[in-house]
């Protein structure tokens, strides 16, 4: 494999503590150097990019895309959904398992990580948790794992029972995989298409409620309390209210091992947003309350939102031009999370660069377990992002790589545009 | 902490502005009428009304308009026809029974499908909220709202209006902000699914009346007092009916319940319309009932029939008010558009 020096750029590497001018040489997939500025020893055979101007960080890890292979290629395939990760600066992404069929086996598991799905960036398979994620039986957790699973979850399907969801935590412990909960008691939630309130009232919605989400997330908390000693680790995906924020902290500071994730549309969209019957604005957990919407900014400024994920939901422009109530839930969003999280966390809020790339990178590889990667330390994977911090652009939806356009950020203005996505020292993206 | 939550309140991504509605003959909401445009309404409503059907008839002299029902109706169905063809239009009726909707077409697809046979407008009845918006964006056609799902049935409560002036200020011209001052309407009932009350709580606190909803909470959520402006909840039927020049009584949707569980003997026991609540409590009001009413329910026969009722004047003036809706639909030059 041949290497390849990124340059003149200003290296953002919170996980190694690094912020500063630094040349880097990516050598067999590898980080093999990190030097000042024209200091690269082995840099001589090497095809260069030029960053000067540029930031240089881990490449972005989204632990919370569905990529829709097996089984619904028609909404996005392995190879589209991780063009679009690979244009909006991600070089891994955590498949979800809701694809058709479930992926609840090993053999599906293969499957998503094999060469001929045509990735442009790794996809991190997370496997069912149960069986068909029906919530009833669990899987054989140390088989998925060794086929490269990095957690297990029934999302899009909360685990409703206690002893299922007990014995899924311990299982998990067992083998050393976190699992990822999508906090919805279902049985409030029945005929429901956004979040229950004054809005949905007016609307004339049927509504979610805010403890559909966080009276599971309760429930989740007490029992990795109670089996405190297998040391589970508990990850709530898609954070949406308030209580479910007061619930993690809690735990946290009873020492659980409880983390947690926010989509960029929960810190900066409110139910208001779903406007007049608008299908992007429809996705689960909901579009909450500017209250809610709220604190999920003050979770991520005060640290205790451990990762910011997309939850990228691609579907087909058909099924979203449909009844609201009638249009299946979600949005993509692979390619405005780093835009977004630049213009709105940092830009407006001014939460500091490396705090920001600390969530889209460092905290999820922690979270996953992927070791080398989320750092540019020397010796790990040549998995890096260069971007122009000061690039204000327009999202246009139509010009997304994944097949998918169902956004509510279409028009909108980002900031911080993706010039190179390196993937294991190959250039997976070139940006204009 | 709270420096963040300063540094929020500057600035959080606002709201997209609405591009609805696309076509100004388009009247999904009540909220698309100002109040001029309303009294517009009225005033042509009493006009063609008045009118020698002879000349009537070249209003709309063979525009075509398609009435989509996907769900069953008689009023409001059959006043939209009568009115379109007291205007001399083409109607047909596409309902989801004898159509392609059946084989899986969709809105969308049924909507392009009817512009292209020709239809000029088109009156939809649907059983999800907001199908009405849906259908207008795809077909950028004047669509009438004739009730979304739980949302809004506008044309309903123009009629209710009608049947309220016409009791309560007789002979009145033109209307404004102030046509209802000081008269408060109680709304009783199923509010939470239905769609006439939201019509209504939104249109006749911007005339000036008092809004009062009633009912139990699983069939009135407390977030319905913020609908908007002049709405208050009253929980006790009796109190409520002190109050109110006009009582609006709704049916409790069975096919909308989803589940829930209600004790219609207590149901009844605290907020069914008797004669002798409305004796004791409301002797002068006017009692109005969208339809249909299931009798000895939400109300007795005796109400329904007695001389406080005007259940049948709103069937009445549904033809005359939708053939000022059906007019403006055809013929909208911005006069009584958005508000």
């Amino acid at each position: 494999m041949t290497a390849l020096a990124i340059c003149g750029g200003r290296l953002v590497d919170p996980a190694a503590g690094v912020d500063g001018l630094k040349d880097i040489l990516l050598k067999d997939g590898r980080v093999a150097e990190v030097a000042s500025p024209g200091k690269l020893k082995g840099a001589e055979a090497a095809k260069t990019l030029d960053a000067t101007g540029f930031v240089v960080a881990p490449g972005l890890i989204d632990m919370h895309v569905h990529l829709r292979e097996p089984g619904q290629a028609y909404k996005e395939t392995i190879a589209t959904g991780t063009a679009a990760a690979a244009a909006g600066g991600f070089t891994a992404v955590a498949a979800m398992p809701n694809t058709s069929p479930v992926n609840d086996s090993p053999e599906i598991t293969r499957w998503m990580q094999a060469p001929e799905r045509g990735a442009q960036v790794r996809v991190f398979p997370v496997a069912a948790a149960t069986r068909g994620s029906k919530g009833e039986m669990v899987n054989d957790y140390a088989a998925l794992k060794s086929a490269g699973a990095v957690a297990v979850t029934d999302d899009g399907r909360p685990i409703l029972k206690d002893g299922i969801m007990r014995e899924t935590l311990a299982a998990a412990a067992r083998v050393g995989l976190s699992v990822i909960q999508h906090a919805e008691d279902t049985r409030l939630t029945q005929g429901a298409s956004m979040n229950l309130g004054p809005v949905s009232f007016k609307l004339g919605l049927r509504g979610m409620p805010v403890e559909a989400e966080s009276s599971i997330v309760e429930r989740d908390i007490r029992l990795v309390a109670e089996s405190r000693d297998a040391r589970p680790h508990l990850h709530v995906a898609h954070t949406s209210t308030a209580a479910t924020l007061t619930a993690v902290r809690q735990a946290r500071r009873n020492g659980l091992r409880v983390t947690c994730e926010v989509a960029p549309h929960h810190f900066l969209l409110t139910e208001e947003h779903v406007g007049l019957y608008n299908t992007h604005a429809k996705m689960n957990p909901p579009l909450r309350s500017a209250a809610d919407r709220d604190a999920m900014i003050e979770g991520i400024l005060d640290g205790v939102v451990d990762a910011i994920a997309t939850d990228h939901a691609p579907h087909a422009m058909h099924e979203k031009e449909i009844e609201f109530e009638l249009a299946p839930n979600g949005i993509i969003g692979l390619e405005t999370a780093l835009g977004l999280c630049l213009r709105w966390l940092h830009g407006e809020w001014k939460m500091p660069l490396g705090r920001v790339l600390n969530l889209l990178s460092a905290q999820p590889a922690a979270l996953l377990g992927l070791k080398g990667r989320g750092t540019l330390a020397v010796g790990s994977f040549g998995d890096v992002v260069v971007f122009d911090p000061k690039a204000e652009w327009i999202y246009r939806a139509t010009e997304s790589k994944s097949k998918a356009k169902n956004t509510p950020f279409d028009g909108w203005t980002m900031r911080g545009k993706v010039r190179w996505t390196v993937s294991e020292g190959r250039i997976a993206y070139t940006g204009s | 902490m709270n420096l963040a939550a300063a540094r929020r309140t500057l600035h959080t991504p606002p709201p997209p502005a609405s591009q609805f509605p696309y076509h100004p003959g388009s009247l999904l909401s009540v909220l698309d009428l100002s109040v001029a445009g309303v009294s517009h309404l009225l005033w042509r409503a009493t006009e063609l009304e008045n009118e020698d059907p002879l000349l009537r008839d070249q209003v709309l002299a063979k525009r075509k308009i398609a009435l989509l029902f996907y769900e069953s109706s008689t009023r409001t169905r059959t006043s939209f026809e009568f009115a379109s063809k007291a205007l001399g239009a083409d109607t047909t009726l596409v309902s989801y029974l004898s159509s392609s909707i059946e084989k899986g077409e969709s809105l969308k697809d049924t909507g392009l499908t009817l512009r292209a046979l020709g239809a000029e407008a088109i009156i939809l009845r649907h059983n999800s909220s907001g199908a009405a918006w849906l259908l207008e964006e795809a077909t950028r056609l004047p669509v009438v709202n004739a009730g979304d799902g739980m949302h809004e049935h506008p044309t309903q409560a123009l009629l209710d209006l009608r049947t309220i002036l016409t009791h309560l200020r007789p002979g009145i011209g033109g209307i404004g902000p102030e046509a209802l001052a000081g008269v408060t309407v109680c709304i009783v009932g199923d509010i939470l699914h239905s769609r006439v009350a939201r019509s209504n709580m939104l249109l006749l606190p911007r005339l000036g009346a008092r809004v009062l909803l009633c009912g139990p909470k699983e069939l009135l959520p407390e977030q319905a007092a913020r609908s908007g402006p002049g709405i208050e909840i009253e929980r006790d039927f009796e109190a409520a009916l002190n109050r109110s020049r006009v009582v609006m009584m709704l049916r409790i949707q069975a096919e909308r319940l989803a589940g829930l569980q209600l004790d219609l003997d207590e149901y009844k026991a605290s907020y069914q319309l008797t004669g002798q609540r409305l004796a004791a409590h409301a002797p002068k009001a006017v009692v109005l009932h969208p339809g249909p009413i299931i009798r000895g329910m939400e109300i007795t026969a005796g109400v329904a029939d007695g001389v406080q009722s005007a259940i049948l004047e709103q069937v009445h003036n549904g033809v005359a008010i939708r053939m000022a809706v059906m007019e403006r639909a055809l013929l909208a030059t911005g006069q009584g558009g958005r508000a």
